[in-house]
């Protein structure tokens, strides 16, 4: 079926099984998107960690392909960016038809100047693979494929773990226990911990297919198209020539006979015409829910991705929701175990990301609800929208084909200080994500290249006179023309002057950065007292 | 453009938040049945219509959407 060849990785005997285990600093279940993204989060604060996962291969099926901006700005950290924007298709733009035309257009990059793409179609084994291969460079990272959690026993200082193996069970114990075990999260059931939401009915077919024919490069989606009079239907382009074709079937298909390969068949060529050809990937029938944990951490056991909140798969929000979660968890944790956070910065992960999946959660159902109505009037409106939307503009912007990923923004987190300057004009506030703009510094490159890893102050203070004294553990950035910058401090060029621009920078405006890249304080002017307040209060000590 | 549009009526998104007011509408009709939907729609119709006031404006939406009934879809 697949033309990607699955790997099968090695399973190596642990060491616990011969009297040889320790504590570990942290444990983490599932090697999808969010557990490898977290280990390499962590060992590049130097914490070591063991990735558990239950098989030795990568996903089964090319599940979720939509990378998002801000997940491949993550993944850049670990060099593997790159690889994943030369191996996918990057796209920006989408197609919406109503029937056979096209009623509205959009484009999702609507400034230049940012290194990453809004978006790049990848299979989720490509990443994984990429991911996985990261790992097992990485010394401090222990992956083990074929362990399996059979049983977790969580106490006041740590949590213990049963694995089974092919060479029998051997007991773990971890300071921490990150769950990025999926939906169906073996953690999450033997913890017996709930997991409510809603129920949606609506089945919908996946087809990944192999092309040869010209494959358009944007994402489209119809409505009551000829070839699927009935229904929905979203295309979307990946590599290796495939495309993902997505029917959507109703309530009352039979999913054994929808996926018997001639009535895929007939479907497709329905809508590609007798003279397309093409090879079946991976063809799956099915339905989804929206759910989320009451609480994203039990004591020591912290939930993430997947395991933790899931939504419909309109508008890319599970996968990159997953790799922001981890991103969120990855710096509060080490601090924790460095001891330089007390353990309740880790209450701010729970309600910023909480408050993350609410907002995908809420806005994938809206998605959902438009394109499977519940109810007749829903239909109505909805189809009144549809055919408005020809002839206003105002009802192209209310057709709903799933709102697309961006990074969430979180406000009134404990860890922010409120904007006390009013005369802000743009410029991301305190609790949304910082913005990429082009700098130059030696080779050049972009604002992400040299925000990350620990807390960041950006300063457009005009001269290193001019400065705010850096506190300790906070990289500094000025926005300069020369390349002379104090100790502690880069220089940045703001080549296109879109630095200044998107973030208001007039002289001595600064913003403190956290390692996620979310802006934590801004101020006009700040002396040393506002800049150790928000600090301490930005790492959990406020 | 619809024939015989006079302008009047806006045709830009004019909702600072349009999900948010849709999902409101759309969840208003929640639980009720066909008679009640259209009980309810005429209602709200009045109270916007009265409150948009302008006689050109709400004969041209009555056209637009009239015309709309032809151009839409073909649900099930």
């Amino acid at each position: 079926m697949s033309s990607y060849q699955y790997r099968h990785y090695p399973y190596r005997r642990p060491p616990e099984l011969d009297g040889k285990g320790k504590r570990r600093q942290v444990v983490i279940v599932g090697a999808g998107l969010a557990g490898p993204t977290l280990a390499l989060a962590l060992a590049a604060r130097g914490v070591a960690s063991v990735l558990l996962d239950e098989d030795d291969t990568v996903s089964n099926g090319s599940r979720s392909i939509c990378q998002a901006k801000h997940s491949l700005e993550i993944w850049d950290r670990f060099g593997i960016a790159r690889r994943m924007v030369d191996k996918g298709i990057t796209w920006e733009q989408g197609e919406v038809y109503l029937q056979d035309r096209p009623i509205y257009h959009f484009n999702l990059a609507p400034e230049p100047g940012h290194k990453f793409p809004a978006f790049v179609n990848l299979q989720q084994y490509y990443v994984e693979e990429y991911l996985f291969d990261r790992c097992l460079e990485e010394k401090l990272i222990d992956l083990r494929f074929c362990n399996k959690v059979v049983g977790i026993r969580p106490g006041p200082e740590s949590v213990s773990l049963d694995i089974e193996t092919p060479d029998g069970r051997y007991a773990l114990e971890a300071e921490w226990l990150v769950a990025c075990d999926g939906v169906r999260s073996a953690v999450r059931h033997l913890l017996d911990l709930p997991f409510p939401g809603e129920v949606f009915h609506d089945q919908f077919l996946i087809a990944d297919i192999r092309f040869t024919s010209e494959l358009p490069k944007e994402r489209r989606f119809w409505f009551y198209p000829p070839f699927h009079p009935t229904n929905s239907v979203l295309l979307h382009r990946q590599a290796d020539n495939v495309l993902r074709v997505d029917f959507q079937l109703g309530r009352d298909a039979d999913p054994e006979e929808e996926k018997k390969p001639e009535n895929v068949d007939r479907r497709l060529r329905q809508m590609f015409g007798p003279d397309a050809t093409w090879e079946h990937e991976w063809t799956s029938v099915y339905t989804f829910t929206c759910r989320m944990m009451e609480r994203f951490a039990e004591g020591r056991v912290i939930f993430a991705g997947d395991a933790a909140h899931v939504v419909s798969p309109f508008g890319a929000r599970g996968g990159n929701a997953a790799v922001a979660d981890v991103d969120n968890l990855a710096w509060k944790l080490a601090r924790v175990l460095a001891g330089s956070s007390p353990a309740s910065l880790l209450d701010s992960y729970c309600s910023e990301r909480r408050a993350a999946a609410r907002e995908n959660i809420l806005n994938s159902t809206r998605s959902t609800d438009f394109i499977t109505p519940k109810f007749p009037a829903s239909r109505a409106f909805r189809d009144a929208t549809l055919a408005l939307a020809r002839d206003f503009p105002f009802a192209r912007t209310l057709v709903n084909s799933g709102r697309l990923s961006v990074p969430t923004v979180q406000p009134g987190s404990p860890l922010d200080t409120p904007d006390g300057d009013s005369d802000w004009l743009r410029g991301p506030a305190p609790g949304s994500a910082m913005v990429d703009a082009p700098v130059v510094n030696g080779a050049g490159g972009f604002l992400v290249d040299h925000v990350g890893q620990e807390f960041t102050l950006m300063s457009f203070a005009p001269r290193a006179a001019d400065l705010p004294g850096l506190p300790e553990g906070v990289a500094g950035l000025m926005v300069a023309r020369g390349s002379a910058a104090p100790a502690g401090w880069t220089a940045l060029h703001d080549r296109d002057g879109l630095l200044r621009q998107r973030y208001d920078g007039r002289a001595g405006t600064a913003y403190l950065i956290r390692p996620d890249r979310y802006v934590a304080a801004r101020w006009r002017r700040p002396d040393a007292r506002e800049l150790a307040t928000a600090l301490r209060r930005a790492t959990g000590h406020g | 453009m619809a024939d015989g549009a006079s302008g009047a009526l806006r045709r830009t998104l004019n909702l600072a938040r349009p999900d948010e007011v849709y999902n409101a509408i759309v969840d208003a009709h929640r639980n009720l049945d066909d008679e009640q939907c259209r009980a309810f729609d005429a209602g709200l119709i009045l109270l916007l219509v009265n409150h948009v006031g302008d006689a050109d404006v709400i004969r041209e939406a009555l056209a637009a959407a009239r015309l709309s009934l032809n151009g839409g879809s073909r649900a099930s």
